[in-house]
């Protein structure tokens, strides 16, 4: 395609995988105990469908990419400072309380309509990436909910390879049970991509790409505007699991004793 | 207010039937129906719904169709026009399917196009003052919350391996067929197969009782000062032969092959298992050369028994994540542990053998 594509990328941030998560209600809405100390990263696979954006914005001429994302203008910020350096983007900031308890449709809502806001988008190339599934609420619905949004009725979800055919037609590959992949041709743009994990490592921190980022990133950050989330979902209950086992640990033990020990529990019903 | 439930079912490969998570969800909502006093209907999608639905025929339900063969394979569009005129003809207020990956990646969709409201990967239903709620986790595993919503049409895709599965006497079902007229833009996506990833063997097994988990230890340097990637792939691919085990994978060895190190063969992404990987559903794990950290172990939420092989005997499985650590060498021990499984596959095959001679109906393996 000789104009490129557009590419937007839908990104949240989660809490650092090492983190421990203790839930508190605030409100009627649960939230994380000191949520707003917590380090945070990019969503992970949200983070893959940038990277893979970067990857076909280089190799496709005229093609753009803009990060949209929907968090605390605060930790936004501090993520940025990482993520900037990555990839180069464009970042559409949207300053809302979206954590893993805010509403799907809530968050899809504000993401439609800033992606509807993008100066210069060009519908007919755009290609909507995203995280499959989030780190947070893990539903794999908020990608399909701004597609419709935005009347894109191409959908791809649990994507781990998108290849652009010499006729201008899309590949793409999705996860399906058993560790395999469907296989689909769609015709072109406008789509929409919910990555898994894609084929790409994470790219070396570039500071030249982040500095370059940063440009447009602050005064981006400046002039978002707080935006408020409805809740349509009542909590009852939130609490992390109170299983802990009484691990038996097992030293001094032959290889031949231990493998023995391991078969009969294996063959058990 | 009085509910009314559609449950929504897709023929499974084979054209035939059902998958097994729409028996189990199905089960969920046959149990939700009777606690509610709720209708069910059910609705089936697939380029023949006949034989399928009349799996359900024992249950007494209304049953709602679309076939054809634009309905053979999953695709976004030609799913989501079905499903969502099976809604509009069953007008229900809860709507309930399984959490196969072709309803996963359709279902909000159609939940957007009816006005509705969506929940995925609930593990269970409740009624909770007179309401129905749901049970679900966030944060991959992490935190577990019950949740209402007020809005309807609730459109809620459950989890498999979370009931048993449903099973009644089958017959001739009356199906309603609803007429579903795709335009052509709805073919600007066409299936072109199912592919297995490129390894040297199938180790994404979803229904194998045991789940057996790699760890980086498999690429690091062994007491001779050496890595042993070679034997390490033997051995563990063996085991999974002898044992029928899936295989799953710690994102720091999964990783490995994203940075060009040199890591097993057969080891891919989709072998993940934690935080940022899979949650797989299997009776027992089996850990070896695995740390047994939080964001790994977070994978772990669905194996009922667990078991771990490693050198530290302060890692992660030591504190509570595993019912039995082993410290020990997983070298010695996979290769030990293959050799008995070897031998208790000729024992029962001798056993077979001479129990065909002795009665030749006797032995079905």
């Amino acid at each position: 395609m000789s104009n490129g594509y557009h590419i937007v990328v839908c990104a949240g941030i989660v809490p650092d995988p090492l983190q421990t998560l203790e839930p508190v209600m605030s409100g009627s809405t649960p939230a994380l105990k000191n949520e707003m100390l917590l380090p945070a990263v990019l969503d992970p696979w949200a983070a893959h469908a940038l990277y893979e954006a970067a990857n076909l914005a280089a190799h496709a001429e005229g093609s753009k990419v803009w990060l949209v994302s929907a968090a605390p203008k605060s930790k936004l910020q501090q993520v940025m400072m990482n993520v900037a350096q990555k990839a180069a983007f464009e970042l559409v900031p949207i300053d809302a309380p979206a954590n893993g308890f805010a509403d799907a449709h809530s968050v899809a809502e504000i993401l439609a309509q800033a992606i509807h806001s993008i100066s210069g988008l060009d519908r007919s190339r755009l290609l909507l990436f995203g995280g499959w599934e989030s780190a947070s609420r893990g539903a794999g619905v908020t990608m399909q909910l701004i597609g419709e949004q935005l009347e894109i009725t191409d959908q791809f979800q649990g994507v781990d390879r998108f290849t652009v055919l010499p006729d201008g037609s899309l590949e793409i590959h999705e996860r399906i049970e058993g560790g395999r992949h469907l296989v689909s041709i769609c015709s072109g743009p406008p789509t929409v991509l919910g990555w898994a994990t894609g084929n790409l490592p994470e790219p070396r921190n570039n500071p030249q790409v982040g500095m370059a980022n940063m440009r447009t990133i602050m005064p981006a950050l400046q002039k978002t505007k707080s935006t408020s989330l409805t809740q349509n979902v009542r909590y009852l209950s939130v609490m992390p699991p109170r299983q802990q086992r009484q691990t038996r640990i097992v030293k001094d033990r032959s290889a031949e004793e231990i493998a023995a020990e391991l078969l009969e529990w294996i063959s058990q019903e | 207010m009085a509910e009314s439930i559609l449950f929504l079912a897709h023929v499974d490969e084979s054209g035939k039937t059902l998958p097994k998570a729409a028996y189990e969800a199905f089960s969920a909502a046959v149990d939700l129906a009777h606690r509610l006093g709720a209708t069910l209907t059910v609705g089936i999608v697939g380029e023949g719904v006949r034989e399928a639905a009349n799996t359900f025929s024992g249950a007494g339900v209304r049953i709602l169709g679309v076939a054809g063969p634009d309905f053979a394979h999953p695709r976004y569009r030609s799913d989501a026009a079905a499903l969502e005129a099976i809604c509009r003809e069953a007008a229900a207020s809860i709507v309930i399917a399984p959490a196969t990956s072709r309803f996963l990646r359709v279902m909000a969709g159609v939940a957007e196009r009816l006005k509705g409201q969506i929940d995925t990967h609930i593990t269970s239903f409740d009624i909770v003052d007179g309401m129905l709620s749901a049970k679900r986790w966030f944060y991959r595993q992490r935190l577990e919350a019950v949740i209402q919503r007020a809005g309807r049409p609730w459109f809620l895709v459950m989890d498999c391996g979370c009931q048993d599965a449903w099973s009644g006497a089958q017959g001739t079902a009356k199906i309603e067929m609803i007429e579903v007229a795709l335009p052509e833009n709805c073919r600007r996506t066409v299936y072109a197969g199912v592919r297995t990833p490129n390894i040297d063997a199938q180790t994404i097994r979803p229904d194998a009782k045991l789940l057996f988990v790699a760890g980086a230890g498999w690429c690091k340097k062994q007491p001779d000062g050496q890595t042993h990637l070679r034997e390490a792939e033997s051995i563990i691919l063996q085991f999974l032969e002898e044992s029928g085990a899936s295989l799953g994978g710690s994102k720091s060895l999964v990783d490995q092959s994203g940075e060009n190190q040199a890591v097993l063969g057969f080891m891919t992404h989709l072998n993940q298992v934690g935080q940022t990987g899979s949650t797989p559903r299997h009776p027992k794990g089996l850990s070896m050369c695995c740390h047994g950290e939080e964001p790994h172990v977070v994978g772990w939420r669905f194996i009922s028994e667990r078991r771990a092989v490693n050198l530290d005997p302060n890692c992660g499985w030591a504190r509570g994540k595993a019912d039995v650590l082993y410290v020990a060498d997983a070298f010695q021990v996979i290769a030990k542990l293959n050799s008995l499984l070897a031998a208790k596959a000729v024992r029962t095959e001798e056993w077979c053998e001479a129990s065909h001679e002795l009665n030749p109906a006797g032995c079905q393996q």
